[in-house]
């Protein structure tokens, strides 16, 4: 049982501002439904220049919930210059405080603002590719996100490191690679004083294959009596698992290669590979 | 919060302590608080309770008395077993088989053994949770020690076919364990005519107490012991008897072996209600698994997560759990999910209900009831629920980028 505060549990109960705000000025996305919370904020500024509403939809556990109702508190009103500086910490502090394990939750927050902000910058540009390099795969970590996390929240350990980003939480292939950037980032903080690093997201695509497969895919394997179902999506490696008559059918692999990876590259990404469930790659995917 | 209120659906963590049980235990606290090895009559008369309790625990699993040693609970079982045989073949055969979806209990001791020179199998389970007899046909070699595979999975309580991994042990010359924490009192066990060689079991998941539990072990099996210092369980477990604790596993046997077909009956049709009822009044539910214990369901609700579920439920006195990575600590979902490859759409929203003789149909209906507002409440926050992005599509992170080599996240895709 986590000790939540009344305030988080009060966030979680009654969440401020859920919802979408038409033609926002500002969005930003983080996080991903197989890591399990993700955030969208989303922004209307006034005729000042300050933000007059700001909406969120969250994925996620009770404090990802509190803290994206926090975020959206404690920007409304401000200026986007002004909002730039909220920090985790004060989404944190704004609840009386999260589990350190829960903290991740508020870098969430951080990195939606961030986001959003860019997003405005770019005048609502779709948000750019991961600019950063890979650090923790099982959970989609950048070094820029763990960089900052290190800078903006002093963070001395890999569990530190692992309560505030998740990066390292997975099969933990990555921690001599953070135990690096912590001494680095530390090494440098020691000398400068600590300076911010600029934002960065982590995104990609996972609607645009959920809609390709209802829109182009699975009508045609219903009328066989057949489905497919996405097991996971990693980077560029979409798993599928074909179900009722497909999963028998000898075809199948041609099905999946000249069917669901084609129509996928069509509509998605040109990149995509589609392997079935159960590590079939297909045959010069 | 008050015991009376809470509507307890977590009955695979642990049980209520049977009335009876605990009545049958309270004299050995304070008047017969004699230790059963001494000479005197005092302590003396204490091991006869302790070797009736014996007895119904063997009657309850079709054993033989001498055949049971009782033990702290499920995990010294099963540490018990696996260590015990590896070290009584003296290092001679070096591997164990096991699953991807066992407990801890086994899991973790596995990893533990593969460092410490072992070879670990662990095999692989189908998106029903039915384990891959093939495979585990294929795993079996000539350097096999133990093949350590649970009677049913406690977080989907999906049952495995123990016979027939029994006749392929045996006929393999290979010894066989099954953890069988969730099954016994819930399903028939007669292993009189099943061919198991060791099978651990934990009281208070059958309306004993915590602290106590026991291990079959078949006559002629070779064990060295875990604990060494005492001739207690016949030299097979030192330490002086956990007296009420034994008494109340043995009343806690009796009760379950008397009444095992009714009420497996009754909470089958108690489960049943709760699964159709959920599955026709909540959208994107899915249920993890198929062949179940009788008392278990393990339910996914497609794009919110579980622990915000169990959040909701728990202002409403409703006990339940989780596989959700977030209600762990851990970042990852359940390794059982993974294993069974339940789609990431529906990976992080399990809950698992498990239920008892305790549970009502007032109970199941009131959660029943309550279930779909949350589901509701959960979905109308949640940026992947279709109808939620009418105006704009996820510009975010679909999955994760690519698996870095040797990841265990997602050693059920690879």
């Amino acid at each position: 049982m986590w000790d939540y505060t009344d305030k988080v549990m009060d966030h979680f109960r009654n969440p401020r501002n859920v919802g979408v705000i038409e033609n926002a000025d500002a969005v930003g996305e983080v996080g991903s439904l197989s890591c399990g919370d993700a955030l969208r904020l989303m922004i209307k500024l006034g005729p000042d220049g300050r933000i007059a509403d700001a909406k969120f939809q969250t994925f996620g556990c009770a404090s990802a919930i509190a803290s994206s109702s926090a975020l959206t508190e404690l920007i409304k009103g401000k200026t986007l210059e002004e909002a730039a500086q909220v920090t985790n910490q004060d989404i944190a502090e704004f609840l009386g405080g999260l589990p350190e394990q829960k903290m991740h939750c508020s870098v969430m927050g951080r990195d939606a603002l961030l986001a959003a902000i860019e997003n405005y910058k770019k005048g609502g540009a779709a948000q750019p590719r991961q600019d950063s390099r890979l650090v923790c795969a099982c959970m989609g970590v950048t070094e820029k996100v763990i960089e900052r996390a290190i800078r903006e929240n002093r963070l001395k350990t890999v569990d530190e490191v692992t309560h505030y980003t998740k990066a390292g939480g997975g099969c933990g292939g990555c921690i001599p690679d953070i135990e690096a950037i912590l001494k680095r980032v530390n090494a440098e903080m020691e000398r400068a004083g600590g300076a911010p690093a600029k934002k960065l997201t982590v995104f990609e695509k996972i609607q645009k294959i959920q809609e390709t497969l209802d829109r182009e895919i699975r009508p045609a394997l219903r009328q066989d009596g057949g489905d497919i179902e996405i097991i996971d999506i990693e980077g560029d490696r979409v798993v599928v698992s074909l179900r009722g008559t497909c999963s028998q059918c000898r075809l199948s692999t041609v099905t999946l290669k000249d069917v669901v990876q084609a129509k996928l590259r069509e509509f998605v990404s040109p990149n995509l590979i589609v392997v079935e469930d159960g590590n079939r790659p297909l045959e010069g995917a | 919060m008050n015991a009376n209120r809470v509507i307890y659906l977590d009955n695979n963590a642990t049980t209520r302590v049977a009335p009876e049980v605990r009545d049958a235990m309270l004299p050995f606290f304070s008047d017969f608080y004699g230790n059963p090895s001494s000479i005197h009559t005092f302590g003396g008369q204490v091991k006869r309770h302790v070797e009736k309790a014996r007895e119904e625990l063997a009657a309850l699993l079709g054993a033989q008395p001498d055949e049971i040693v009782f033990t702290a609970g499920g995990s010294e079982s099963d540490n018990q077993a696996i260590r015990g045989v590896l070290e009584a073949l003296g290092g001679k055969k070096r591997h164990l088989v096991t699953s991807r979806v066992e407990h801890p209990a086994v899991r973790s001791l596995g990893q533990h053994l593969s460092k410490i020179g072992y070879r670990v199998t662990e095999i692989g389970v189908d998106r029903d949770g039915a384990l891959d007899i093939d495979e585990l046909s294929a795993a079996i070699g000539d350097d096999t020690a133990l093949v350590s595979i649970m009677w049913a999975n406690n977080e989907t309580g999906v049952l495995f076919p123990i016979e027939k991994i029994g006749d392929l042990c045996r006929a393999r010359g290979v010894l066989f364990h099954t953890d069988a924490v969730q099954a016994a009192g819930k399903v028939p066990i007669d292993l009189s005519r099943m061919p198991v060689d060791l099978l651990s079991l934990s009281g208070h998941k059958l309306h004993a107490p915590k602290g106590i539990g026991a291990l079959y072990v078949r006559r002629g099996t070779p064990l060295i012991p875990l604990i060494i210092g005492g001739h207690q369980e016949r030299g097979r477990r030192a330490g002086t008897e956990n007296v009420p604790g034994i008494v109340g596993l043995g009343t806690a046997a009796r009760l379950a072996r008397e009444n095992l077909d009714r009420e497996a009956k009754e909470l089958s049709e108690l489960r049943d209600r709760l699964e159709r009822g959920l599955l026709d009044r909540c959208r994107g539910a899915r249920v993890n698994g198929k062949n179940r214990l009788p008392n278990t369901l393990n339910i996914s609700f497609e794009f919110i997560e579980g622990e915000s579920i169990l959040l909701h439920l728990d202002e409403l006195g409703i006990a339940a759990s989780s596989g959700s990575a977030c209600t762990s600590g851990s970042l990852e979902p359940s390794h059982v999910l993974r294993a069974m490859g339940v789609p990431f759409t529906s990976a992080h929203g399990s809950v698992r209900f498990s239920l008892s003789r305790y549970n009502t149909r007032e109970e199941i209906d009131f959660v029943v009831e309550h279930m779909p507002r949350i589901v509701e409440r959960l979905r109308a926050l949640s940026p992947f629920v279709p109808e939620n992005n009418q105006t704009r599509q996820w510009q975010g992170s679909a999955g994760n980028p690519s698996c870095a080599p040797g990841c265990g996240r997602c050693a059920s895709d690879h």
